[in-house]
């Protein structure tokens, strides 16, 4: 189906099920009982996921098919951003010519930064790509460029907002109540929603957010192509041997280059959407903690495999905004069946890995999943999955034989 | 007709004059041996011809055209291909994806963006590479990971993949370095097989006297970065000069 491989196609069909289906999905608990903090089923989680999905697939293109581990990622998410406000500042508010010059500055920068970064392989990229971000960072921050402009670019610690005296030369620069116009597509506003109100549940569906599930699944879709095509083998290879590369008479330059353009490019289109969703850009989005967290995502869910990065990112921003939202009050509920000293203690021991404390916990599943799951959550599903699997074989092992003979020759 | 001609070529690493004043003539279809006791420059001539080292001095031409001053993949294209003395392949890779490569570069040249085909697609480059895979004896393995193949199969890959780039010279780094008795004889027959069904020259660097004599035309022994004698195997069998600098033998004894 559309050019791929049965198992990729079953792969992209149930992220697509999964992606369209979300606000049922992340909404399993009824409105106003107690588990319904736990339900991530609102537009501005929603759209983060997959907008940090669409980061960590591009990441993951540079880092798990060439192993060039880039901390300075987040730099190109933070200019896709700028790139998408001014061009709503000076366009109009229809998001995508807005999304594709947040593309293309990310591009441009990432060809600046990945010729000069590519120049080293190894720790020594990674401290590149990371004092090129910082310096973006700080350039963003303190406004340098809108100082010698003399008109703010970045407008500094408060960021670039939208503002009514904005020239919008295709749009309106003020609605005719006097507000801010919104972002949208065509005139079909991102922030509109439609709830489905069914028993004691609410879904709500966003336009915004199937917006940005549909370009999810489009940059899923390329990147699979990638991942199968000549190019996606040659950057393994680059990954594997680049002595053997040099020797097979392949220049790895260019092909490093070109995944870390594509990859910046990813990270511009997710920073574009971001400021799509909510029309402000900030200089903290390209902090080194921004960088890293990409990082985290990608090999918490699997570098190198398809649907890892996805998987990462969706899992990193629950626990961001589900675990963090979990204070004492919650804590005493939960345990107020326990006699009163038991309940205060279960809290006490509990309290530090919830609320503020959501990194502790995010740090500890970390360090289990490098140390257990090297392959990150991709490969704890695999590992079910064959156990399941070898419960069938008991039972059938010759026709899983018969079917193991059969697999090469049907490839 | 010399296929590959070295002229003058001295290298020096600080105090170590590494390769004195080298010459040495490769005829095309030939296949020429370098020997030499451990320090004698055998690697480094061999790094000088491929690009990863630049020699100070001389000169060193490959059908008619300098290789000095290009990068290890621009002298790979013109038609050099190299066998290393532990087999460099994708360890990462299936021995197919492994084979593949090579027939990517020889087809679209050092670089091509062929992002969103698909390889299922490239039905040439899968025969060749499948072709070739059979004539290597290795097709049994084609979807194994390269990494997990026994020492003997991994050069077999290596010299595969090499032979799929189509080279008109193939040098080989001490291609049977470390390996049992049975894997050392079964390269030899791949090699002398090779020699006889394909037009390729062939420069091999050895240690390993049985592999020498058994394969090569010419030889050129090298002691202490400078060529001692080049002659046909039989004459330097008994050349006292050989015999001098591999045992210390001094003319009186």
């Amino acid at each position: 189906m559309f050019g791929l491989k049965k198992h990729d196609s079953r792969l992209f069909i149930v992220v697509a099920v999964l992606a369209l289906a979300a606000p049922f999905l992340l909404n399993p608990f009824p409105d106003g009982s107690a588990m319904a903090q736990f339900n991530a089923g609102y537009p501005d989680l929603m759209q983060r996921f997959v907008i940090f999905g669409i980061f960590a697939i591009g990441f993951n293109l540079l880092f798990g098919l060439t192993g060039y581990l880039s901390f300075g990622h987040a730099a190109f998410l933070g200019l896709g951003s700028y790139g998408a406000v001014w061009m709503f500042k000076l366009l109009s508010m229809n998001i995508i010519p807005a999304i594709i010059l947040s593309v293309i500055v990310a591009g441009v920068f990432a060809l600046i930064i990945g010729y000069i970064s590519l120049r080293r392989s190894g720790i020594y990229f990674s401290i590149l790509t990371l004092a090129f971000a910082q310096m973006m960072f700080a350039i963003a921050y303190s406004d340098l460029i809108g100082r010698f402009v003399g008109t703010p670019i970045t407008n500094g610690e408060t960021g670039l907002q939208l503002a009514l005296d904005d020239p919008r030369v295709l749009g309106i620069s003020a609605t005719p109540d006097g507000s801010i116009p919104l972002t949208n597509l065509f005139g079909l506003e991102m922030r509109s929603v439609f709830n489905l109100e069914v028993g004691g549940w609410l879904f709500t569906f966003s336009f915004g957010y199937y917006v940005c599930a549909v370009v999810m699944l489009l940059s899923f879709y390329v990147a699979i192509r990638i991942f199968r095509s000549p190019f996606g083998l040659m950057l393994r290879a680059v990954k594997s041997n680049q002595q053997r590369m040099n020797y097979t008479g392949l220049n790895t330059r260019p092909y490093t280059l070109a995944v870390f353009v594509i990859s910046g490019m990813y990270a511009g289109l997710a920073g574009g959407l971001m400021a799509s969703m909510d029309p402000l850009a900030g200089a903290e989005r390209m902090q080194w903690t921004a960088s890293g967290e990409v990082v985290l995502m990608t090999i918490l869910g699997g570098a190198g495999t398809l649907i890892g990065p996805v998987l990462g990112a969706g899992f990193i921003k629950y626990f961001e905004n589900i675990f963090a939202k979990i204070n004492d009050n919650v804590l005493h509920s939960w345990f107020a069946f326990m006699p009163d000293g038991l309940e205060d203690l279960m809290v006490t021991i509990v309290h530090p890995f919830v609320g503020k404390g959501w990194h502790l916990t995010l740090g500890i599943m970390f360090m289990l999943v490098v140390i257990f799951l090297p392959g990150g959550l991709v490969e704890g599903g695999q590992r079910i999955g064959r156990l399941f699997r070898r419960r069938d074989d008991k039972a059938t092992s010759v026709e899983s034989d018969a079917a193991e003979q059969r697999k090469p020759a049907a490839e | 007709m010399a296929i590959l001609e070295v002229k003058n070529v001295g290298k020096r690493f600080g105090g170590l004059q590494a390769l004195g004043d080298v010459n040495l003539n490769v005829e095309e279809n030939s296949c020429h041996a370098i020997i030499g006791p451990n320090g004698a420059g055998k690697s480094t001539l061999l790094n000088c011809l491929v690009g990863k080292l630049i020699p100070d001095t001389g000169s060193v031409m490959f059908d008619g055209q300098s290789v000095l001053g290009r990068k290890p993949y621009e002298i790979n294209q013109m038609g050099i291909s190299r066998v290393f003395q532990t087999p460099e392949i994708f360890g990462d890779l299936t021995v197919m994806e492994n084979m593949m490569i090579p027939c990517f570069a020889k087809r679209d040249g050092s670089f091509r963006m062929h992002a969103l085909e698909s390889i299922a697609h490239e039905k040439d480059i899968v025969g060749k590479a499948e072709h070739m895979l059979e004539e290597m004896k290795l097709i049994d393995k084609r979807d194994m990971h390269s990494a997990s193949m026994s020492r003997g199969d991994k050069r077999r890959l290596e010299i595969a993949m090499c032979l799929a780039q189509e080279p008109r010279l193939l040098l080989l780094d001490e291609p049977t370095a470390g390996m049992a008795r049975a894997d050392t004889n079964n390269t030899i027959d791949l090699l002398k097989q090779i020699k006889e069904e394909r037009d390729i020259t062939i420069a091999i660097i050895e240690h390993d006297m049985h592999v020498v004599f058994s394969l090569a035309e010419r030889i050129t022994v090298l002691a202490q970065g400078t060529p001692l004698v080049e002659d046909t195997p039989d004459n330097i069998k008994g050349h006292p000069k050989v015999r001098e600098a591999y045992l210390g033998e001094t003319q009186a004894a």
